[in-house]
């Protein structure tokens, strides 16, 4: 076997390993493990992907994927504490409304690029902050607490294993429904729009429409992390979605490469670790990961993901040619527009 | 495509009218309720004069804030996501000189002035000088500066909010010789400065030499670094004076309201939404947007019937939606 082939191996070795972890997590590690990090890993991982998919697919890096993950966790929380709904259908709502405000922000929001973009989806963010602080139907700053998850999935504190696989399966299908999606001619579509908004539109594509339904889709994404995360902590409130959890997502995104989808779940891992246990070493918790986020943003753009990347293809050269390895769907161009 | 035709011009007429529907439903219901009583000092005509007041100092002091993060735009492409954090940073290092220090109000302004402005000068140096033009990649970058900023004046100032003392007669209000009102003498000095902010930037820029430069670096970089500019000092000088006028901000905001962690995103929220409205880059439409945020908060806080008072940042957000409808570039912003 060459070197080639044997880096290969490995890679596709190293792959396959963390996905057996993933899905044997609550039987390999301990019950705090599980609920303590594992649960986290994919809910944050699941809502940095909506900015992750938004990002690499559209070219479009918005802030206000929190803002939704609130609206769906807060939508679920009322309905199911406050009105005795069925927490399936509170579910289902919560994902509707959630969908809708996303369709809304993102129609206005869909008339501007790049920085601009980013600074509309900012304030969003911060208004629905806001607007959660200080309604009292949502429990203004104490947020909802008693948010139960369906039978089904059991207790969350005591018995993690059953909204682990459920965040899990959720998961799967939403990264495997991203990768169909940008296959589909929609999804080649918003390629073509993130590459050329100006070539598209004068070839008929209407690009506000699909911008805004590409947000909507992301919306969605945002919201199902939002359900999940309002069970797992049965609890939500503005805290869970100010301006720190924001940028935290956008770390997290940063961290594992904005512009590829699987690097949200590896920047999660790594925040979620480093948020579990080094929090506690230091009192300026915040102050390295600003730091982190700083060193990562001027060393390697591509975070993470975009790091083990390099070295695979260095490896790849290293050991003799072949086949170029498939560029990453995106390749930022930022600036080049500016 | 022809049959688009009618639906663009049926657009084009929607926003307008829809943003102008709104207004004039606003105007009515706040005339209902602040002359509905009459015009004698036992009905609501004082109290609209006192919220129309406070909203156009809040107005002043949100653009003399937003002034700043719009220069550097304007200038350099960066969208100064710290912008908030150093707003903060001047409040916190004026209010320790006063309070804890000893050192009178006015010194401590020019000192904060130059701190915020020497904090600002040397993150551009270090860290946004040499990625000139990638301006999401910029806006991560002074993401990250704001999250470590914000730490570090947790530790160094605490977690409770302060208020800075205004000097002498400043603290006192005055009579305002109608209805026998009293007002801050200090939220109406916030106004002049305001003005006065203004002024200064609008002559500093349209009549100077340095103004000239400034205009000619913002139309095309790289032509006036051709003519033997330097650029680059030109670039430091206004990052140095837009980070100096968020710190005066901090500085007066500190002083007419409070200062506490949170303040930060709450300016940098303003500023964002005050140059979006107006348009990125241009200093009128930045005081028109700060005019049109700072009416909108405080009139919507008092006049929304009791019961949605606590919604009143959706018309924030309804403002917001309007502008972007009517024109996507803010009113006097240019599409790139």
């Amino acid at each position: 076997m060459s070197a080639r082939r044997a880096w290969a191996a490995t890679w596709y070795g190293v792959v396959a390993g963390v996905l057996l972890v993933a899905a044997l997590c609550p039987v390999l590690f301990s019950t705090y493990f599980t609920s303590a990090v594992a649960v986290i890993v994919l809910w944050t991982g699941l809502a940095a992907a909506s900015l992750t998919f938004l990002a690499g697919y559209g070219g479009m890096i918005s802030l206000a994927q929190t803002a939704l993950f609130g609206v769906a966790g807060f939508m679920v929380a009322k309905l199911s504490v406050e009105q005795h709904w069925n927490a399936w259908l509170a579910a289902l709502a919560a994902l509707g409304v959630a969908v809708g405000v996303g369709l809304l922000f993102g129609a206005i929001a869909s008339g501007s690029e790049g920085i601009y973009f980013l600074m509309i989806t900012l304030a969003f963010a911060m208004l629905t902050y806001y607007y959660f602080l200080q309604a009292p139907t949502f429990g203004a700053h104490e947020g909802i607490n008693g948010v139960m998850p369906p039978k089904l999935l059991g207790d969350p504190v005591l018995h993690p294993t059953r909204i682990y696989y459920a965040a899990l399966i959720c998961c799967v299908l939403i990264y495997a429904g991203v990768r169909y999606l940008g296959r589909t001619a929609f999804g080649l579509t918003l390629q073509g729009l993130r590459d050329d908004p100006v070539r598209m539109s004068a070839l008929g594509y209407t690009v506000r429409l699909h911008r805004t339904l590409a947000f909507a889709s992301a919306a969605f994404i945002a919201s199902v992390a939002g359900v999940l995360s309002a069970w797992d902590n049965t609890r939500i409130s503005p805290g869970s979605i100010d301006i720190t959890r924001t940028i935290d997502i956008l770390t997290v995104a940063v961290i594992g490469g904005l512009y590829r989808l699987e690097g949200a779940w590896v920047g999660a891992f790594i925040f979620v670790m480093l948020d579990t246990y080094a929090r506690g070493l230091s009192d300026r918790f915040e102050t390295y990961i600003g730091l982190v986020f700083l060193a990562i943003v001027i060393v390697s753009p591509d975070g993470v993901t975009g790091l083990a990347r390099t070295i695979d293809r260095r490896i790849r050269e290293l050991t003799g040619g072949g086949a170029k390895p498939p560029q990453s769907p995106a390749t930022p161009t930022e600036g080049a527009a500016a | 495509m022809r049959t688009l035709a009618v639906p663009a011009q049926l657009r084009r007429f929607a926003g307008p009218a829809l943003g102008l529907g709104v207004l004039a439903l606003a105007l009515a219901w706040v005339g209902y309720r602040a002359f509905g009583a009459g015009f004698g000092a036992g009905g609501n005509v004082p109290s609209l004069l006192i919220i129309s007041l406070n909203g156009l100092t809040l107005a002043g002091l949100y653009f003399i804030t937003a002034a700043g993060f719009t220069l550097i735009f304007g200038l350099m492409r960066v969208v100064n996501m710290a912008h908030g954090s150093l707003y903060l940073l001047g409040g916190y290092v004026a209010w320790s000189l006063t309070a804890n220090h000893g050192v009178g109000f006015w010194p401590a302004l020019v000192a904060a002035a130059f701190a915020g402005g020497g904090v600002g000068l040397i993150m551009q140096q270090l860290f946004l000088r040499w990625n000139l033009g990638q301006d999401l990649r910029q806006a991560l970058i002074t993401i990250a500066v704001s999250i470590i900023l914000a730490d570090q004046m947790l530790v160094h100032f605490g977690g409770i909010a302060e208020t800075i003392t205004p000097p002498g007669r400043l603290a006192d209000s005055v009579r305002l010789h109608v209805y026998g009102l009293q007002y801050p003498a200090f939220r109406l000095f916030v106004l002049g400065a305001a003005l006065a902010v203004g002024c200064g930037l609008w002559a500093g820029i349209k009549r100077t030499r340095f103004g000239m430069v400034v205009r000619a670096g913002v139309d095309d970089r790289s032509m006036t670094s051709a003519l033997g500019i330097n650029v680059q000092f030109v670039f430091a000088i206004a990052f140095f004076v837009g980070s100096a006028l968020a710190a005066l901000g901090g500085v007066f905001g500190g002083t007419m309201l409070s200062l506490a962690p949170g303040e930060d995103s709450n300016f940098l929220l303003s500023s964002l939404v005050v140059v979006i409205i107006g348009g990125l880059g241009s200093l009128g439409g930045a005081a028109l947007g700060a005019l049109l945020l700072g009416l909108v908060e405080q009139l919507s806080s008092f006049y929304l019937p009791a019961s949605y008072t606590s919604d009143s940042i959706l018309l924030t957000f309804a403002l917001l939606i309007v502008v972007l409808a009517i024109r996507p570039a803010g009113f006097f912003g240019r599409t790139a």
